[in-house]
């Protein structure tokens, strides 16, 4: 399929904008009369609130008011939640704090200076308890628990089994075991999450916010804030930056909500970074594995066993969404049939898990390659050799998984062809040994590949439970494409605004490729809530895959429509028009036809010369439903199909170590992505830079830390290191493109891949980098003392004093 | 009390002067305003952006006097007298953007837009020093600013783009 506008290095629509420094963001925003809320964090991991004592902050002047989770208690309802019914949350800590940073209360001034100066003047006082913040002790039956409600701090825990595993390794020649833990890291956006609320007209409470998804469970904000949904309206506001921070963040809209509800003011609250850092929805995964990989002498996969523990923080708000993404493509790329997966969630006293970009698949794929590479050393086989004997071949899709899901389609020899090529691999191992033997250095070459599941269903939310009480099955994303009198188009998203992806590009992009028109002449626009249709928004890597669905639906109507009036006015048949460069034309005598401006004029101001029966206008919207899923089987032996819009990615990294620092250096890196079809290759390079750059982060550096003690270690920038330019490697990005047979277009999704398999390659070439002195990469972050304590028990072991 | 929260929380208010993206502002200032603050909610500059307010991320980076400086670590007071700059003294006209921001959109240097007016002013500095940079020490002079979106391989290639077209102008080459 040849494409005018689909597939070339555009510029993006957002840009303009942004590069005048007129992002719209939400700190931005000033509404008449707005007060500013700022929160009291706790200090402890985990105590009972015994007072809050707000008297010399309500006489300081401009303080409006002090507001405490006694008062969530008396007037509001618990926050939303996919976890269990008996791990309850409130935006203000009601009762308990559970972990450091939890806001105890928050005080509303006439400026942020004020309200900060009146958080200084609260006085809190605490009953200390045990803090929680080992998850394997946390599951003993004598430790102190978090929630007294739920009666233990395991707050799910199930074994699924898809073959036969016991029977999978009796026949395996090698079988490699391993324990691997993932650290804490997070999205971390350059913006934190804010809103703006306001009540409104008619006794409307509009809430401004950055985070705002699920535009059809906005239902659920209303609930917790006591007030009829029709009489709630959340406005989406650009973001910057989400990476999964922004993915329905619900404590700061509702806090927000809630102030103004309680003073009748326009409350804005936005966090500053330390309570991002502490007190985000959205912490990333925290797991420790034990995990077995069967082989057989050639390198085929035989099975795979799976004992995870995962670190939930103090509650579930996404329940364990987290491991239905890793279900989605828990073999990887490679065609082994049998799978055990035993998942035990636990509370301790640390910040929630949310999203982070891969939602809980990086972990799985990290995992999983770090077994493959293991088998791969232990057989005397190359990586990329042991990963082409097990691929998934180009002739087995759609291919169905252990768990039910689908991989639609995908060419993994391809993608792993391609990135061999670009890397030159065969050049680097030489010259890895050459500058070993004559220079004393220590270079490191590692390769991973991954999934990139995408779009996902709306099943995931709730198939790993065994009484699941709202079994949802729509996922939906809605789109509205108006041509106005004069023939200029207005498209309406129905999601959470821009948030660094580039989704008026991509409407942009797909209206000019349906009409014939200049993507830069489309305008975009996104609905709030009180008028969007159904949609889900960005996350999972879905949103362009679902809009684009949704926009080509749209276009069909109007473009229908146009022909209809254009058959009209010509007195032809529809059947013997076509729309070709923004005018419906005789395809026998193109010079006779009508520009979509005249048409739009006739649709607009002549009604009698319109068809019979067709109204005014030229507007048309479409709700574009998930593309292809399946009811899950009730018993859990098979999830059905959820996640079936599959990517796929190699990445081979090649760096450098310092062995008496421990600082990790990039000489190349090459990343090879398979997204389908590609709207704007440049924009999903970018996103796969990003992401790759967040997944060296998540490898080397970042780690929201806690100590034995609960105390937080990581309060600041200074802490909590992303990296900066130096740290980031020199890209080279290649593309694969199999269209998705269920997509409109052959999209898939591409925003995450990156992180997905970064953490692998980077993990590989570091165990290659110094496998003279045994290293393995089992622990992220790697810190740079493990890595010199490993040089020198390595050195030590051979004999070097 | 008054007096006690005006002596603990800096309600004191001072003259000052400054130049802002080449026009004189005067204005009476709190004194315990950061220089973002002022820009920021004063002078309806909002392309200075906030990302951690300890100095760290950089997305509040201005030009002060013609260095780059973090405004969310400076005191309003304090820029009394001086000359500051922000991504608005380049084009405040999306149809009309400065070379430095044109090479940005070309080269998708940005995402988000959130650290971009503080990339765009650090660009404008690294280049006026008229030195032909390699792509590491390019790194290593944006190294002050953290994107988390794109990587920076694209920032790295706008700047180095921006630097090859305003360096081949001051020379009287040929704008590419």
């Amino acid at each position: 399929m040849t494409y005018t506008y689909i597939g070339k290095d555009r510029r993006r629509v957002e840009d303009p904008r942004l590069l005048v420094g007129r992002g719209g963001y939400i700190a931005d925003l000033g509404v008449p009369g707005m007060l500013h809320a700022a929160i009291l964090r706790s200090p402890l991991p985990h105590a009972w609130i015994r007072s809050i004592d707000a008297t010399e902050a309500l006489r300081l002047p401009g303080v409006v008011a002090v507001l405490t989770g006694e008062d969530c208690k008396a007037r509001m309802n618990p926050c939303m939640s996919f976890g269990p019914a008996t791990i309850t949350q409130y935006p203000l800590a009601v009762d308990k704090v559970r972990y450091v940073g939890e806001a105890v209360a928050a005080v509303v001034a006439e400026s942020r200076y004020l309200a900060e100066d009146g958080v200084d003047l609260l006085k809190a006082d605490y009953e200390e308890l045990p803090p929680v913040t080992d998850p394997m002790a946390a599951m003993e039956p004598g430790s102190a628990l978090l929630h007294e409600e739920h009666g233990s701090n395991i707050g799910y825990e199930r074994t699924f089994e898809f073959g036969d595993v016991t029977a999978a390794f009796a026949g395996a020649d090698l079988i490699v075991e391993d324990t691997l833990r993932w650290g804490r890291s997070a999205g971390m956006p350059l913006e934190t999450t804010g809103a703006v609320a306001q009540p409104g007209f008619n006794g409307v409470l509009e809430i401004y916010c950055n985070s705002l998804n699920f535009s059809y469970f906005v239902f659920l904000i209303a609930a917790t804030l006591r007030i009829p949904s029709n009489k709630l309206t959340l406005r989406p506001v650009p973001a910057g930056g989400s990476f999964g921070s922004k993915l329905a963040a619900h404590k700061v809209p509702t806090l927000a909500g809630f102030l103004a509800l309680q003073t009748g003011r326009p409350v804005s609250y936005v966090e500053d970074r330390i309570d991002h850092l502490e007190n985000s929805d959205h912490h990333g995964c925290d797991r420790i594995y034990e995990a077995r990989m069967g082989f057989r002498a050639d390198g085929t996969i035989v099975g795979l066993d799976i004992d995870v523990v995962d670190d939930y923080g103090a509650y579930m708000q996404f329940g364990v969404g987290h491991h239905g993404n890793a279900f989605s493509q828990v073999v990887g790329p490679y065609r082994f049939r049998d799978v055990r997966y035993r998942l035990r969630a636990v509370v301790t006293d640390k910040c929630q898990q949310g999203a982070y970009r891969g939602f809980g698949s990086e972990v799985h794929n990290w995992v999983l390659e770090r077994l493959v590479d293991e088998g791969a050393a232990r057989l005397g086989l190359a990586p990329e050799e042991i990963r082409r004997r097990n691929f998934i071949q180009p002739d087995q899709f759609p291919y169905k998984i252990p768990g039910g899901n689908l991989y639609d389609s995908g060419d993994y020899p391809a993608v792993l062809d391609k990135a061999l090529s670009m890397i030159d691999l065969d050049r680097w191992r030489a010259e890895q040994r050459r500058l070993r033997e004559e220079e004393g250095r220590h270079i490191g070459i590692g390769l991973a590949t991954t999934q990139e599941r995408s779009v996902f269903s709306a099943t995931e939310f709730w198939f790993l439970l065994e009484k699941p009480t709202f079994p949802l099955t729509s996922s939906p994303e809605s789109a509205t494409v108006t041509i106005d009198p004069t023939g200029q188009f207005q498209l309406l998203l129905h999601c959470q605004s821009m948030w660094g992806n580039s989704p008026e590009t991509v409407g942009a992009t797909l209206l000019a490729e349906e009409f014939g028109i200049p993507p830069e002449s489309v305008n975009v626009r996104y609905a709030d809530s009180a008028h969007a249709l159904p949609g889900t928004g960005p996350g999972g890597s879905r949103y362009t895959a679902m809009v684009a669905g949704a926009i080509r639906g749209a276009s069909r109507k109007l473009r229908q429509k146009l022909v209809h009036i254009a058959a009209h006015t010509l007195e032809v048949a529809p059947e013997d028009l076509e729309l070709v460069d923004a005018r419906v034309q005789v395809r026998a005598a193109p010079e006779t036809g009508l520009t979509i401006a005249e048409l739009a004029a006739t649709a607009y101001f002549f009604a009698l010369g319109l068809p019979e029966g067709m109204t005014s206008g030229l507007e048309e919207s479409f709700t574009y439903d998930h593309p292809y899923t399946t009811l899950p089987a009730p018993d859990g032996s098979d999830l059905g199909v959820f996640y079936p819009i599959m990517g796929h990615a190699c990445h081979i990294a090649v760096l450098e170590v310092d062995p008496d620092t421990g600082m990790v250096s990039f000489l190349d890196y090459v990343a090879v992505h398979d997204a389908g079809t590609i709207v704007n290759p440049k924009s999903l390079g970018g996103h796969v830079t990003g992401g790759a750059t967040q997944g060296i982060g998540t490898t080397l550096y970042e780690e929201l830390a806690y100590d034995a003690d609960g105390r937080f270690r990581s309060s600041t920038f200074r802490d909590y290191l992303i990296p900066t330019a130096v740290e980031a490697p020199a890209f080279r990005i290649g593309h694969v493109q199999t269209p998705s047979p269920f997509t409109e277009y052959g999209i898939k999704g591409g925003g995450e891949g990156g992180r997905m398999v970064a953490p692998a390659a980077v993990s590989a070439a570091l165990d290659d980098a110094l496998r003279e002195y045994g290293m393995r990469v089992r622990q992220l972050p790697v810190k740079p003392w493990e890595i010199v304590a490993t040089v020198q028990a390595g050195r030590t072991a051979q004999g070097w004093v | 009390m008054t007096t006690l929260s005006a002596a603990r929380y800096g309600t004191t208010r001072r003259t000052v002067t400054v130049r802002v993206n080449g026009r004189d502002v005067t204005r009476a200032v709190s004194t315990r305003i950061t220089l973002a603050d002022f820009l920021r909610d004063e002078l309806d500059l909002v392309s200075v952006h906030l990302g951690c307010e300890h100095g760290e991320c950089g997305c509040c980076t201005v030009l002060f006097d013609g260095h780059s400086v973090r405004s969310c670590l400076m005191l309003a007071v304090q820029a009394d007298g001086h000359a500051v700059e922000t991504v608005e003294s380049l084009s405040v006209d999306p149809a009309k953007l400065h070379p430095i921001q044109e090479c940005f959109a070309e080269e998708q240097g940005l995402q988000c837009g959130f650290c971009t007016p503080a990339m765009l002013l650090r660009t404008k500095e690294i280049i006026e020093t008229g030195r032909e940079l390699t792509d590491a020490e390019v790194r290593h002079e944006i190294s002050g600013i953290l994107c988390r979106c794109t990587g920076y391989q694209n920032i790295v290639n706008a700047v180095q783009s921006a630097g090859a077209r305003l360096r081949g102008r001051a020379a009287g080459g040929r704008d590419p």
